[in-house]
């Protein structure tokens, strides 16, 4: 992106605080580059789950036009974002539900996104992630 | 001919028999899940209910839809978006009509449960709410009461399955003799919508 726009990440657990580790953990290895990540981590009440409502906030908070890329870790989490993907009007154009592992994959996209590459650059190096094996 | 009001009945059944049965559903997905279908569902089905009261959608099409668009917002586990789409496509596929025939009802709710199918890539037979749906739909051409009959046997028949699909498949072979959650609650579903049908007297 020329124009400075960066990738949007957000970063969709059963946990509030697995998806705040990890959007840390992201940021933190990009040496405080500007790269807009929010989690949405569990329930609104703040128990295990899935809540709608935080992801959608979660992918406004960090469209910056750029497109929005969305990691998962597991069951409702999947599938309550390709309900809000399928309902059309839920969340910003360019939002994309990403196939990665959770960690390696919000690394790789947080890092790619740094360097001011777009949503397709993006979405592929959090994809590879599924192919470091670590033995 | 079914109105609003016949799709209303049918989420209130669905939420009392969701309220009355919450324990049993939490029960089975202690066993092969997480525990919380019961009570995900009850929190759902209420806000199902609170909406519908607010909003007082006129039409079965707007009806579901807003049920699915709140059962997506508010369960929290995974079976908020799989019955959230399943009522939200059967709600749209109903369209803006006032009132719809049993037939277009059955044809409606075969398209909500392939967009079930097509979000959790489900198959038959993967211990899942499945089924339970889709022998439910198979025999609703016979009416209300068969398509209950089908459906509770085909949750029924999950016990001897193994999980293919969600939390229970990391159990392999440890998910067989138990009935599955999700297909158990679909059947209430589907036996909430006998209820609404007994309601007006067909």
């Amino acid at each position: 992106m020329s124009d400075g726009k960066r990738v949007g990440i957000v970063l969709v657990s059963h946990s509030a605080a697995v998806a705040a580790s990890v959007a840390e953990l992201a940021k933190g290895l990009v040496g405080g580059a500007a790269v807009p990540v929010a989690p949405a981590g569990g329930t609104e009440g703040g128990e295990l789950g899935t809540s709608a409502e935080l992801i959608a906030a979660a992918v406004a908070s960090v469209n910056r036009g750029a497109g929005v890329a969305v990691l998962t870790d597991l069951g409702s989490a999947v599938l309550t974002v390709k309900a809000l993907l399928a309902e059309g009007d839920e969340l910003p154009e360019g939002t994309r539900l990403v196939d990665a592992p959770f960690v390696e994959g919000a690394v790789a996209a947080v890092v790619t996104a740094a360097t001011g590459a777009d949503l397709a650059a993006v979405e592929a190096a959090a994809a590879e992630a599924y192919d470091y094996r670590k033995v | 001919m079914l109105d609003a009001d016949f799709f209303r009945r049918w989420m209130t059944a669905a939420a009392a028999s969701v309220d009355r049965e919450a324990e049993r559903l939490t029960a089975l997905d202690s066993a092969i899940g997480d525990a919380d279908h019961g009570s995900n569902l009850q929190r759902g089905f209420a806000a199902v209910l609170a909406t519908l009261d607010k909003e007082a959608p006129d039409t079965p099409g707007a009806v579901l839809t807003l049920a699915g668009r709140r059962l997506i917002s508010t369960v929290g586990g995974a079976s908020g978006p799989l019955y959230g789409t399943l009522l939200r496509r059967t709600g749209k596929a109903l369209g803006e009509a006032a009132e719809v025939s049993e037939e277009q009802l059955a044809q409606a709710l075969r398209a909500g449960v392939e967009g079930v199918r097509a979000l959790g890539g489900a198959a038959p037979g993967d211990k899942t709410m499945i089924d339970a749906l889709v022998p439910a739909v198979d025999a609703l051409g016979d009416g209300f009461a068969a398509a209950r009959s089908a459906a509770e046997g085909g949750a029924v028949a999950t016990t001897p399955l193994r999980a293919r699909k969600g939390r229970a498949s990391y159990l392999g072979e440890r998910s067989i003799g138990h009935q599955d959650p999700g297909a158990t609650s679909s059947a209430l579903l589907i036996a909430g919508l006998a209820e609404a049908a007994e309601g007006s007297g067909e």
